[in-house]
């Protein structure tokens, strides 16, 4: 019983964070509505964002600004790992842009079908 | 469709949760990713790029390679929302309104055709209907300011408290969203036009990527700031601080006018006649 | 200078794209040659680039001057270098090539346009040239989100089409970036040489494992590798022809060299070829793959979505001779690579100019396309031979060596595939001439004046197709100096 809360204590942000995923990636799967596939994307973009940074924390240990005064001594296990962050917000950023330019697609895709439901579309491509 | 989605959910999700049994714990600070590459941009950023920041100096100048393509990314989307939606003629309607400032009388004039002339004492209203708050509008327009101030804190404080170019940026492009939001489009657009929106969105990623061509005119390598001490009277160190700088002043103004773009042709269908 | 050349091979395209957008908006009659003089200037480089490492080995760049793992290097070794130059030589003939095509259809926002292109061939230059896992990400957004956009022109159901791609590559993307994230948390490093030589000695972990797994699929996905290619024949069929023309040669090719960079340099050959006996079960599903996409470009009727779909076979062969695991196979799949660059881009290019002057692409209406557009249908002629793999051009000996590597390695079921593949290729464009040549309308008994596309469109044309008889002429030369010594040592 003790290995096993030991190990749910170590392990359990990050399968928190693959549940969130994997909800994000069902929304993009099976979801009709091209606006909810647009937030499931969303979500899974931001679920791995949440992974990495999640990767960087050191127990006991500050932001990684070094504190004024204390610039001659620094210790590496005194500040938190900034390199994941450094990549998250590189991958905010195109996360942001992906969800622009879907966004972007969703209206010019609404201005043509009058829909936003994919099988109303798909049947009227059908038909026409 | 339900079924096959929630098959790679599972077989997804059990893959990567096995993988996770051979992690770090939660926290670890002997894990391989915080003893092997960052300690030195913890113990090294004062003296190699006096930037107290850890994250701003990685950011912008360990990795500012990446940072330059990811400003490039945002450029990029809003060139793609500009080309995608922008409709150069005008919305068609049959009916305009107008509303008299002074006593909020509203007028129906039924004529087809784009856009009535502004009128004195009439303003031009939204097609959709919507209440004079005199309240909202007085607030923000006291706002703005002061949240303008507030983003070029961020952006030039960057190098000693969380903040930089992008949140300084989006900041700045909240702050005319709210415009737009609060009176309506036309005035946004008033204040900033799309030809100076586009203008500033090219001058930000071109501030970067001229910075780093300056540094390998001056013969370094690319986005190397230490040869700014060539043609600026700092030594190598600040001369980096110095180029972290002017990479995030140039990330700032792209980022806002990106953010401006695509609020403006995502609300307004293209047209960029009337938004929210 | 010549030391900052890769560099420059990524970071003039880039400043040429800002310029182009900038003249878009101040004086448009610009756009065009802004564009031109900034590829041309990296076709140089790249050639030259290519030419400096045949000469003096692998080629380092550091940039901001961080060493290797603290800030971000390029290496440009062979495999690099050549597809390097291929890639920026296909730009620079399709920047020439679609001119009237762009001008007719996208005047009013041509700024943005040319701009999106140009940031589309930073990215996959980007892409090939990177020593960081990291950066790849990056670099392979870029590409891809201009991609999405420069699809979503064309009208109808490209919105729609794009969607579905925006949905899939974004997929492909992020389990990318996971695995990426994976091996970053087992080894703490981002550089690929650095994490080749800590990978040696965690053969046997399971979290390596599932990266690896992660990341092929990623790259899979976004290669439009069977069975996960939904995105493909729609995207590309229904994106207007001068992004189609510059999208389809480059972007599943670029995807397709990630695949063998990391599966050769990243996680080694013993790692990648001995896993889980994955090796054999990827050349059976390939063979899979070749069979199923030449029985979905046999069932088109459209021609442009016919050489759409001949792209997923191309793709299914690159995969399976990668993961031959010899050398034959090996070579065979980067010669293909840098073949079917040029191949996609002739017969894109012969089709686009039919779409100029014919504007309906349908079979019935094809007919005395010999004697109109001799130049086009020659080039088309040339590009359809290559695919099928007729000797001296080059597919064929790409196909050779695919061959040789399959029966080395026992894989007998890929060659059968190959041979299929080869003789439903065959079959396919046979169609096609038959009936430019024959005709079966009643208009095929008057006598056709010749009515070329404009000459912007058909000399570039003809000198990719000059190049790939050309190509074919050389590959004993290319082969053996350039890319026999790209392969690995572990590579037997």
């Amino acid at each position: 019983m003790d290995r096993i809360l030991e190990v749910v204590i170590a392990k359990y942000n990050y399968w928190i964070y693959i549940v969130l995923m994997m909800i994000g990636l069902y929304g993009v799967i099976a979801k009709n509505n091209l606006v909810k596939k647009i937030v499931g994307m969303s979500i899974f973009q931001t679920a791995i964002i949440l992974f990495f940074i999640s990767m960087g924390m050191k127990k006991g240990a500050t932001i990684p600004i070094i504190i004024h005064g204390q610039e001659a001594s620094v210790m590496a296990s005194d500040y938190i790992n900034p390199l994941p962050h450094v990549l998250m917000l590189t991958a905010i950023v195109v996360a942001v842009s992906t969800l622009g330019v879907a966004l972007a697609l969703a209206v010019k895709i609404h201005k043509e079908f009058d829909t936003l439901e994919e099988d109303e579309i798909l049947e009227k491509i059908r038909k026409s | 469709m339900r079924i096959l989605g929630i098959l790679v959910c599972v077989a997804t999700g059990a893959m990567l949760i096995w993988a996770s049994g051979e992690f770090p714990p939660w926290g670890d600070p002997n894990s391989p990713a915080s003893l092997h590459v960052s300690p030195r941009y913890i113990e090294k950023t004062m003296e190699e790029t006096s930037v107290p920041n850890a994250v701003t100096s990685v950011l912008a100048d360990y990795r500012g390679y990446d940072t330059m393509f990811e400003t490039t990314v945002i450029f990029a989307a809003g060139v793609s929302c500009f080309m995608l939606l922008r409709l150069f003629s005008g919305r068609e309607r049959s009916s305009h309104h107008y509303r008299h400032i002074l006593t909020g009388l509203t007028l129906r004039v039924r004529r087809k055709g784009k856009q009535l002339p502004e009128l004195e004492e009439f303003e031009p209203m939204d097609s959709l209907w919507t209440p004079y708050d005199l309240i909202l509008r007085t607030l923000c327009r006291f706002l703005i300011p002061f949240i303008q101030l507030f983003a070029l804190y961020v952006i030039a404080h960057g190098h000693h408290s969380p903040g930089g170019g992008f949140q300084g940026g989006v900041i700045l492009g909240a702050s005319m969203i709210l415009l737009a939001i609060s009176q309506d489009m036309r005035s946004a657009l008033r204040r900033i036009r799309e030809r100076t929106l586009a203008i500033f969105s090219v001058a930000g990623v071109a501030i970067y990527a001229g910075t780093g061509a300056l540094c390998l005119i001056l013969g370094s390598n690319f986005l190397d700031y230490a040869a700014l001490s060539r043609i600026f009277p700092v030594d190598p160190v600040g001369a980096r601080s110095l180029g972290i700088f002017l990479v995030e002043v140039g990330v700032g103004i792209a980022v806002m006018a990106t953010m401006i773009v695509i609020y403006h042709n995502l609300a307004s269908e293209g047209f960029l006649d009337e938004g929210l | 200078m010549t030391s900052h050349l890769p560099a420059l091979v990524v970071t003039v395209p880039l400043l040429t794209a800002f310029a182009a957008f900038a003249a878009g908006w101040l004086r448009p009659k610009l756009c065009f040659p802004v564009g031109l003089t900034g590829l041309g200037i990296t076709a140089i480089s790249s050639i030259w680039l290519l030419a400096e490492v045949l000469e003096a080995g692998t080629v380092t760049y550091e940039l901001g001057r961080w060493p290797a793992p603290w800030g971000i290097v390029y290496v440009v070794d062979r495999l690099n270098g050549v597809v390097l130059a291929a890639i920026s030589l296909c730009a620079f003939i399709q920047w020439i090539s679609s001119r009237a095509s762009v001008k007719s259809q996208f005047s009013d926002r041509i700024g943005a346009f040319y701009g999106l292109e140009l940031l589309f061939v930073t990215g996959v230059m980007g892409i090939t040239v990177t020593g960081d896992a990291f950066n790849l990400y990056v670099l392979l957004e870029i590409a891809s989100i201009t991609a999405y956009a420069l699809i979503a022109m064309g009208g109808g159901r490209a919105p729609l089409s794009s969607l579905n791609y925006v949905f899939m590559g974004t997929i492909g993307a992020c389990f990318y970036l996971l695995g990426v994230g994976y091996l970053y948390i087992m080894t703490g490093s981002l550089n690929m040489a650095d994490l080749a030589s800590i990978l040696q000695g965690m053969r046997s972990s399971q979290a390596i494992l599932v990266a690896f797994v992660i990341i092929i699929v990623g790259v899979w996905l976004k290669m439009g590798f069977f069975p996960l290619h939904g995105w493909l024949p729609n995207a590309y069929t229904h994106a207007p022809w001068p992004a189609t023309t510059l999208i389809a040669p480059l972007m599943t090719k670029v995807m397709a060299y990630v695949m063998m960079r990391l599966v050769l340099f990243l996680f080694g050959p013993e790692y990648s070829f001995g896993v889980l006996g994955l090796k054999d079960v990827v050349v059976w599903w390939a063979s899979l793959a070749v069979v199923a996409g030449s029985v979905i470009a046999l069932s088109q009727k459209d021609l442009k979505r016919m050489i759409t779909c001949i792209i997923l076979i191309e793709i299914a062969y690159m995969v399976g001779g990668t993961f031959l695991g010899n050398r034959s196979g090996t070579t065979g799949a980067i010669f293909h690579l840098v073949n079917d660059v040029f191949m996609t881009l002739c017969v894109f290019l012969a089709v686009s100019s039919l779409a100029f002057r014919q504007r309906e692409l349908d079979m019935d209406t094809m007919e005395g396309l010999f004697s109109e557009m001799p130049f086009t249908m020659g080039a088309l002629v040339t590009g359809a031979l290559s695919i099928v793999g007729v000797p001296p051009t080059c597919g064929f000996f790409s196909k050779w060596l695919l061959l040789k590597g399959a029966l080395e390695a026992g894989h007998y079921e890929f060659m059968v595939a190959l041979i299929l593949s080869s003789l439903v290729c065959l079959v396919l464009f046979f169609r096609v001439f038959e009936a430019a040549y024959f005709g079966h309308g009643e208009r095929s008994h008057g006598h056709h004046r010749m009515r070329e596309a404009p000459l912007g469109m058909v000399v570039p044309l003809l000198v990719v197709a000059i190049g790939i008889v050309a190509l074919g002429l050389m590959s004993g030369e290319v082969i053996s100096s350039i890319i026999e010594p790209a392969l690995p040592r572990g590579v037997l």
